[in-house]
């Protein structure tokens, strides 16, 4: 597999590593413990397009949130975790 | 005698010279350009193996990586390489080669009785025969059947060789270097792509190189050394011969195995390495692999002498070696009428072609019949006959008369196989053509363009036009400005027709094959069908049908063909199995290339290794790193050592080697605040020149990592996490800036590597410390417990810290890296007079299992701070990463395990880490297990093994006394529970 860092391009998956899906927005500190739980357990796994949290630790240590077709391993989109909404 | 031998000229061959070479001991002779194959074959040596399970003699039948019997023996000692293809063995001078699966020899062996008794081999053998009683299996069953069946022995010593890996980018890849693949090459490589061309055989041209026929009006030979040299002069080409893609992967990533020395003797490789393993990252692929030709089941379809049409015309022109003097052809396809007739061009008497299907005239069938060979249409070979090898075969002609035809070799071609694995790899499944009588690649195969024969367009000047035209399309789409050259002129031209014809039944009763190499029968696939297995996957599973090393190459679609009759249905309906890398067998040695040994596991040392080797340690792996485990002195061994190492620390002074901690460095604004949601107990109150215990948790609220947190100044911090999760830890800071908190501002990086240094323990440590560093003044009042500084030694900057692992008055200094081995020579030298020890591993576990310092054992990731104790320190004020979930009901559960510690009752008893916790005297069983000892250590402060162990309702437990078992050695000790700490509970001589 391939990924399109934004900052070093195109590079070979061994260079990565994946943390998971991208989980649902963090609760509120005051949150209830239901809502945290669905935040740290529960996670979709779709025949299809997913968005996924990867690092690139033998590069340049950006996390990145890629967005993979699970049925043929197709990128869509790779973009700078620190730029996604939704957290 | 056979009539296999070599033609007085022709071939691709250096007469010249001649190699010498074994065949089971037997001293032959070939020539370079030889196969193994070839120069049996021109020895006249036609039975090159023994069948898998009823150990019939077998002979070639293909001419690649498509023979299914040829499988040898190659190699002295731990160069043996078992199952290897003669057909892909190039000739060397001394090769070494041996028939596999014959006792005692090629010519008689024993177990040839299997072929009496095969009908109790029949299909699903394994399943029912061996079913009861399991005890069976390993003592008995297991023993027995692995000694009947199995292919060749794999030597059992360390592989000698080495390999090498290799990425390689191009715009294009071509894989074959047919005529189709050679065409593509060279319209890319003139329009400037940068192109692999990639064939798995020695020399390329793939199947150009076994015709007769003319190109633009002269030998094929010429535009051969044409094309290859042009694509030589191109700076942009590079070629791949002996190399096999053996697998497709995401996003065009092809993965092959070159064999770079193979084909050498030995002794005569150099520093080459054996194989090349390749990762080709290509913008686009061209798949020019071609296609193999089928056999036909028919009864005594195995014995030596049955032959591929094909391989017949290859052995020809590559080695000019022909395997018969007078074969019958047997064809559903023009494959068998131009095979005959090149044979019989060469002097060969062909004795008759006889095809299933209709007549249809063109100029090799008009060349046939003038040169006098009998041609049958619409007619069968229905056996083929012989003992040891073919003598003759029996012909059911088109009004259902039987005749035997005298003979000494049998062609066969069923019709042909696209090469289409690499497509299916990537998922797309084949698709039935029934014209072509043959599984198909889709239309849309991703990246990958697929060419000629593979595509199922098997005429060679078919091959040319895809090659050309697709390459063309492919490099305009690619952005290069390729010229369309002209199509090379070609006579003869043969359009591809075929007959269905997979297997022909008759009365003899004779095996009919279809799976040479797993000896699969057409009567095992009817049995299996009669028995139910009716999918295509699962008669090849019961059957083990095209499950052998060949991957079913020349019998897989048989295999379906002969199902779909016994079905009644099509063959498109039945489909086909699927296929996975890889395509050809590929060493694990090449897989692993430079991975192993030290490759593998490369070692990391700290700055201070040397120093500490000079100092005596003995060092040990923890991971990747090599660190200090103790400092014998004459006549120690590790106890003793470490005890004395304890004792001295304990009294006097010692040092050791702390660099492995990571260390991360965080700066800013808001790194403080950073530092107080990373950690589950309070920071805010941290002052600079002030150190901290700080515990990591996760967000599910257990323990992560520990560490401390040093306080330079306002915003400036350095963190050390545990040696084990230095990276993780690090990950886990960027993640949660860059995600989720990144309003901080706040900036981190690794200094793990950046400081190297030690911890100085025991009563006389500040005063030795002192002597060699000038700031800060370490005296109890100015230095307290906790207190940190940056600092001097000398000219060197220095990061202090008044922290202890071993409850000993205690300190950590980093410097430099470079100037670690120094500090630690200096320390050794200034410390002598005080009686300074240098410790290791061994006595700091030791000491930190006496004073209940949790580590890696404990910290397993299942662990609450409650469940270590640590409850108190966890901020109750504050939001942290775990805050939410760790006072979840299960884990506020009393009867959770939770940290102890443990004595054993009788001191002349041991502790293994693991053990269980049972009460006394129950039994090792799951319904009573209590909890595990997590660390073990032999105390000299207590005199006999103390541990630390989760144990439910531990706390309440201090003073009772539990059994610790360990089944596997059937252990069973006898232990008194107390407070997880064994030396100065109140920590009076931390403080000093
Ligand atoms: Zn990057």
């Amino acid at each position: 597999m391939r990924i399109t860092c934004p900052y070093c391009g195109s590079r070979g998956s061994e260079e990565f590593t994946c943390l998971g899906n991208t989980p649902p927005a963090r609760p509120a500190d005051d949150a209830p413990v239901a809502a945290w739980v669905d935040f740290v357990y529960l996670r979709d796994n779709p025949r299809g397009p997913v968005t996924e949290l990867w690092q690139h630790v033998q590069g340049c240590r950006t996390w990145l949130i890629v967005t993979r077709d699970t049925r043929t391993h197709t990128v869509a989109k790779v973009e700078l975790a620190s730029r996604a909404t939704g957290r | 005698m056979t009539g296999a031998r070599r033609l007085p000229e022709g071939g691709r061959i250096d007469r010249g010279t001649s190699l010498a070479f074994t065949f089971d001991g037997k001293p032959l002779q070939g020539h370079p350009g030889d196969t193994l194959a070839s120069a049996l074959l021109a020895n006249g040596v036609t039975v090159v193996g023994r069948s898998f399970k009823y150990h019939r003699p077998r002979g070639l039948v293909g001419f690649g990586v498509e023979e299914p019997n040829a499988l040898v023996t190659l190699g002295p000692g731990a160069r043996t390489l078992a199952n290897t293809q003669a057909t892909m063995v190039e000739l060397h001078q001394g090769l070494d080669a041996r028939s596999q699966n014959r006792w005692p020899s090629l010519a008689f062996d024993v177990m040839a009785i299997n072929g009496w008794a095969s009908r109790f081999l029949a299909a699903g053998f394994y399943y029912k025969t061996f079913m009861w009683p399991p005890e069976a299996w390993t003592a008995f069953y297991e023993k027995v059947i692995r000694r009947a069946a199995g292919l060749g022995r794999a030597s059992h010593e360390p592989d000698p060789d080495h390999y090498a890996k290799a990425h390689a980018f191009a715009d294009i890849l071509v894989v074959g270097a047919g005529p189709a693949g050679l065409m593509a090459a060279l319209v890319a490589g003139r329009a400037g792509a940068r192109v692999i061309l990639v064939d798995e055989m020695p020399a390329l041209g793939g199947r150009l190189r076994h015709t007769a026929r003319a190109i633009d009006g002269s030998a094929t030979t010429l535009w051969l050394e044409a094309t290859l040299q042009e694509l030589e002069s191109l700076p942009n080409v590079r070629l791949l011969p002996r190399t096999s893609v053996f697998g497709a992967y995401d996003h065009g990533i092809m993965a092959a195995v070159e064999r770079v020395s193979d084909h050498l003797p030995a002794e005569t490789r150099g520093a080459l390495p054996r194989q090349r393993y390749w990762q080709i990252q290509a913008k686009a692929t061209i798949l020019a692999t071609g296609a193999i030709e089928r056999g036909i089941a028919l009864a005594g379809n195995d014995l030596p002498g049955v032959m591929l049409a094909s391989a017949a015309r290859a052995y020809l022109h590559e080695h000019a070696v022909v395997g018969g003097q007078r074969p019958v052809v047997f064809t559903t396809n023009p494959s068998g009428y131009v095979t005959a007739l090149e044979l019989m061009r060469a002097g060969v008497d062909v004795q008759a072609v006889v095809d299933p299907g209709p007549r249809v005239d063109n100029e090799t069938v008009v060349a046939l019949h003038e040169a006098g060979v009998q041609l049958y249409w619409h007619s069968t070979i229905e056996q083929a006959k012989g003992r040891g090898r073919v003598q003759g075969v029996v012909m059911a002609d088109d009004v259902g008369g039987r005749r035997e035809i005298a003979c000494d070799q049998l062609l066969l071609s069923g019709g042909w196989n696209p090469t289409l694995h690499l497509t299916a790899h990537q998922g797309f499944r084949p698709h039935w053509d029934t014209k072509l009588q043959a599984f198909v690649p889709p239309a849309d195969v991703g990246d990958i363009t697929v060419v000629g024969a593979a595509s199922g367009r098997f005429e060679l000047e078919n091959c040319l036009a895809d090659g050309l035209n697709d390459a063309v399309a492919l490099c305009r789409k690619l952005g290069f400005s390729a010229k369309t050259p002209t199509l090379p002129k070609l006579q003869e031209n043969v359009p591809y027709t075929t007959t269905a014809c997979f297997a022909v039944e008759n009365a003899s009763g004779g095996k009919a094959f279809v799976d040479l190499q797993n000896d699969v029968t057409v009567a095992d696939l009817e049995l299996a069908v009669r028995e139910g297995y009716k999918s295509v996957e699962h008669a090849k599973r019961y059957t083990t049908h095209g499950m052998a090393t060949d991957q079913g190459k020349t019998t897989g679609v048989v295999g379906h063909g002969v199902l779909a009759e016994i079905l009644k249905r099509p063959v498109g309906e039945i489909g086909t199995t699927g296929y996975r890398p890889p395509y050809t067998a590929v060493a694990i040695g090449a897989l692993a290339h430079h991975h192993r040994g030290q490759g593998f596991a490369p070692v990391r040392r700290t700055p201070l290794h040397d120093v500490q080797a000079k100092h005596g340690a003995v060092f040990f792996e923890t991971g990747l790193w090599h660190r200090a485990r103790y400092f014998p002195e004459a006549g120690e061994d590790m106890a003793a050592a470490s005890r004395r190492e304890v004792e001295a620390i304990r009294s006097t002074v010692g040092i050791a080697d702390t660099t492995p901690l990571g260390k991360i460095e965080l700066m800013g604004p808001d790194a403080q605040a950073f530092i107080e949601r990373l950690y589950c107990n309070g920071f805010s109150t941290l002052k600079p020149g002030r150190a901290r215990y700080g515990l990591m948790l996760r967000e599910d609220g257990m323990v992560m990592d520990d560490g401390t947190v040093w306080c330079f100044a306002e915003g400036h911090f350095m963190i050390t996490t545990t040696t084990a999760n230095a990276a993780a830890v690090m990950s886990h800071i960027e993640f949660y800036h860059q995600y989720y908190w990144r309003e901080l501002d706040v900036a981190y990086a690794s200094v793990s590597e950046q400081w190297a240094g030690v911890a100085i323990a025991g009563p006389r440590s500040r005063e030795l410390l002192q002597k060699l560093v000038d700031k800060p003044d370490l005296s109890d009042t100015a230095f307290p417990f906790m207190a940190v500084a940056e600092g001097r030694v000398g000219k060197v900057v220095c990061r202090i810290a008044r922290i202890s692992f071993s409850g000993e008055r205690a300190f950590e200094i980093y410097v430099p890296a470079g100037y670690a081995a120094d500090l630690y020579d200096r320390l050794m030298a200034e410390g002598a007079p005080l009686g300074i020890v240098p410790y290791g591993l061994e006595a700091m576990g030791t000491m930190r299992i006496e004073k209940g310092h949790v580590a890696g054992p404990e910290l397993d990731g299942r662990t609450t701070p409650a469940d270590l104790g640590l409850d108190r320190m966890q901020s109750r004020k504050k939001p942290h990463i775990g805050h939410a979930l760790r006072d979840r009901e299960g884990l506020l559960d009393p009867a959770r395990p939770v940290l102890v510690g443990l004595k054993v009752v009788n001191a002349k008893h041991r502790l293994r880490a693991g053990a269980h916790l049972v009460p006394r005297g129950a039994e090792p069983i799951q319904s009573n297990d209590q909890g595990h000892v997590t660390s073990i250590a032999f105390s000299p402060s207590e005199g006999r093994y103390i541990a630390l162990a989760l144990l439910a309702r531990g706390t309440d437990r201090h003073g009772q006394e539990v059994d610790a078992v360990f089944p596997l050695k059937k252990e069973r000790v006898t232990v008194e529970v107390c407070a997880p700490c064994f030396v100065d509970p109140k920590g009076a001589r931390l403080r000093g």
